[in-house]
């Protein structure tokens, strides 16, 4: 690399950052540092390795970490020429944008821990290195994965990244509200009209009586006047946590793209989705909804709606277990398949599948010992531990007897068992997922407020969406990768 | 060039440096980005005046545009009236001023994520301190921020939260205007209100233009409330989508580095603009003592 070309990229790097508008300058930290010397030819290897996650989370790979380190010592000791490998963790919040700048700034770390969402647009902008032939080479193969995590990992059939902590989601159910309300606390609803109908029986309502006096009524309560009701507890909401509209359409049997990667935003099952959501703002009413919403404490909090008892049922993932047991351990609850369809069986396991993963980022200085770190945090070992600290399932297909009998988490089997489903979902490889994500959301946001139609909303998704593919196509053969 | 031009050059080096490293060149690649397809890692390739056509049809673009001037407009007019009537107050001779006079610059102190996370929970629409007081007299609270409605106007309210500097320059104003024109204007039988309107006003509209101008270029930037108090992504319905955060979005989540320096480059030209625009007439209402 001679001079020219580092001082271009330096000033490339500060001036892509320095937009005239300020409020997004502060992200330049780690841009455009020249060149480290090569590593001398002795002592240990250092690598870099950014990863996102912090408390427990980070606790767990710092463990991994630590363990690795060791046994490179060890390694050290017994080989005299072997220089061992040492792993600096480091804890990176806004990784997404950082990692970027540091890329782009020709200073990335080695490793890198990074979401599904990011992959995929970093991948077609040429950011990672491609990792196929290392992972053949160390005799890693799919076959050693639960298949829907490793295929997250792959894109243009390449293999960019090797899967950390992995995730799927299921229902969660209050078992003290279902007794509460007359219904049997350990069977969960199995099918949507259940769910709907027990949502009912599961909403309650402050109301004021003629002369002042409040009681607790239970239903929708459509006949009580606005004025006299105020919402205390649902049933269910699908806009709780609501963080992935766009996985009702997966639940109706719908999708977001078509094999050949056309959008199918407005497809009929997404449609009849987004009807259900605006059922539930029909039946409970916007403005009482949007005050209740807008009463929820922080997810992170006693406060949480389900764990404070204001939502008896609702959509979560593998992690909810650590805000149970942190905010809430008397909390009686249960988990189950999410309900289907009645019209539609084969829906019942369907679940969103997400992993965190590891990658090695273009211009990482030292790959081969990146990899090697990898390897590790992938082997059976590595990972149970680094799972176990997370509380979640192993992503291996290979599971230890001492992980399953040392796992806190009562229902972690389950969502073990919901990654093999048929209709596993995971989130599509697209450049332009991020932007259709939000389209999603304010479709679904719009359609819950009542002002707009699902069909006009998702409509109007797929108009703006289907521009969005078509200029990601174009503009990817302008810009080959480099 | 004489010693004396040297010596002054090197004084002024550090921010000239910094302003040439850190202004004027971020901005110029930013203008030379805005005429490209550009997502940071990949080498930048020349696409024309293609970003700024496609800014022109983009409905969100517009949106952004619209919410932000609302925004501008409401905050900063509302801003002036309050840190205006305030200066005002903490300009009578009354007992304990400096303590009023710090009680009310306090909350511009507050970082603005803090106050962020303090207005949303005073914002809540079941058991939020807003609402809890609107029904003890009796009238209906609505969800501040969830609903479309009143999310920009519940963002404009918080604003007045920061007029504490505004106040504190119109004071300095205020405490700048000789004695003896008030006195000649009581001698003359000016009440009240007269010496309000045709003394004090006119004899601080240079600190008014001042707070409006600079009110007008922070409001126009407008973006950490909305990022943190509506979850980044404009809801309610793209009510509180402003400028600046679909410019983060478009860069920083999609990668599009082209397409925002082009919206940079059109908000700094807006800012340019209204700013010359306020100043160009300012002279029909701002009065200078000399």
């Amino acid at each position: 690399m001679h001079h020219p070309r580092q001082a271009f990229r330096f000033l490339r790097g500060v001036a892509a950052l320095a937009l005239p508008a300020a409020a997004v300058v502060g992200l330049a930290a780690g841009c455009g540092k020249g060149a480290v010397p090569p590593d001398a030819g002795t002592g240990p290897r250092k690598i870099i390795y950014w990863e996102k996650w912090t408390g427990f989370e980070g606790e767990a790979a710092e463990q991994v970490v630590k363990t690795f380190n060791a046994q490179e010592q060890q390694k050290a000791r017994t080989t005299p020429a072997y220089r061992p490998i040492q792993v600096q963790l480091v804890s990176v919040a806004e990784i997404e944008q950082k990692l970027m700048v540091a890329i782009a700034g020709g200073n990335p770390p080695d490793v890198a821990g990074i979401e599904t969402k990011m992959l995929y647009p970093y991948i077609d902008k040429g950011a990672l290195l491609d990792l196929t032939e290392m992972i053949a080479g160390a005799g890693i193969s799919k076959a050693d994965y639960i298949p829907v995590f490793w295929n997250m990992c792959e894109h243009h059939g390449r293999q960019w990244a090797l899967p950390t902590t992995p995730s799927t989601t299921a229902l969660h159910w209050n078992k003290r509200l279902f007794s509460e309300a007359g219904l049997n606390p350990d069977v969960p609803p199995a099918t949507l009209e259940e769910l709907d109908a027990w949502a009912e029986k599961l909403t309650r309502w402050e109301v004021v009586g003629g002369d002042g006096t409040k009681e607790i009524r239970t239903g929708f309560c459509t006949n009580i006047p606005d004025a006299d009701k105020r919402l205390v507890q649902v049933g269910f909401l699908p806009a709780e946590p609501g963080w992935w509209p766009f996985l009702w359409c997966y639940h109706f049997g719908g999708r977001l793209f078509d094999e050949n990667g056309n959008v199918t935003a407005a497809a009929p099952e997404n449609v009849q989705a987004f009807e259900w959501l605006a059922s539930y703002s029909k039946k409970l009413g916007v403005a009482h909804l949007q005050r209740f919403i807008s009463g929820f404490g922080n997810f992170s909090s006693p406060q949480n709606p389900f764990l404070s008892g204001k939502v008896a049922m609702e959509i979560q993932g593998v992690w909810m277990y650590n805000f149970i047991d942190k905010y809430a351990p008397g909390l009686q609850w249960g988990v189950a398949p999410f309900p289907y369809p009645k019209s539609r069986p084969e829906l019942a396991r369907t679940t969103l599948a997400d992993v965190d993963m590891v990658v090695i980022p273009k211009g990482a200085r030292h790959p081969q010992e990146a990899f090697a770190f990898m390897r590790y945090l992938n082997s059976q070992e590595g990972m149970e531990m680094l799972c176990l600290g997370h509380r979640k399932f192993s992503p291996l297909m290979k599971v230890s007897s001492g992980f399953v009998s040392a796992h806190p988490h009562p229902y972690v089997a389950l969502f073990r068992d919901l990654a093999f489903s048929p209709t596993v979902v995971a989130m599509p490889k697209s450049g332009t997922w991020n932007e259709y994500q939000r389209e999603m959301e304010n479709a679904a946001g719009g359609v819950q407020d009542l002002n707009v139609t699902p069909a006009a909303a998702l409509a109007g998704v797929q108009a703006r969406l289907s521009g969005a593919v078509e200029r990601n196509r174009r503009t990817s053969q302008a810009t080959p990768t480099p | 060039m004489k010693r004396r031009d040297l010596v002054g050059l090197l004084f002024c080096a550090p921010w000239l440096l910094g302003f040439l490293v850190f202004m004027l060149l971020p901005m110029g690649a930013a203008l030379y980005y805005s005429f490209c397809d550009y997502s940071i890692v990949q080498a930048p390739a020349f696409i024309g005046l293609a970003n700024y056509r496609e800014l022109l049809a983009d409905a969100l673009f517009w949106r952004s545009l619209y919410n932000t001037l609302y925004f501008a407009a409401g905050a900063v007019l509302l801003g002036l009236l309050t840190s205006l009537v305030l200066a005002l107050l903490l300009n009578c001779r009354v007992r304990g001023l400096a303590f009023y006079r710090t009680v009310f610059f306090l909350p511009s102190l507050m970082p603005v994520v803090a106050g962020s996370i303090l207005w949303m929970w005073m914002y809540a629409g079941d058991g939020g301190i807003i609402n809890t007081a609107l029904k003890a007299v009796g009238l209906p609270g609505p969800a501040w921020l969830a609903d479309p409605r009143f999310a920009k106007p519940a963002l404009i309210l918080m604003s007045m939260w920061g007029a504490g500097h505004a106040m504190v320059i119109l004071l300095a104003g205020l405490q700048d205007i000789p004695t003896a024109l008030y006195e000649a204007a009581v001698i003359d039988g000016a009440g009240w209100w007269q010496r309000l309107r045709h003394v004090t006003v006119p004899l601080v509209t240079p600190v008014i233009l001042f707070n409006l101008v600079m009110g007008l270029i922070v409001s126009l930037q407008v973006f950490t409330q909305a990022f943190i108090m509506t979850g980044a992504s404009g809801a309610p319905e793209r009510a509180t989508l402003f400028y600046v955060l679909r410019l983060y979005q478009v860069a920083f989540r999609d990668l599009r580095m082209g397409y925002g320096c082009a919206m940079a480059w059109i908000l700094f030209l807006v800012i340019l603009g209204l700013t010359a625009l306020l100043i160009r007439f300012s002279g029909k209402w701002v009065q200078y003592e000399r």
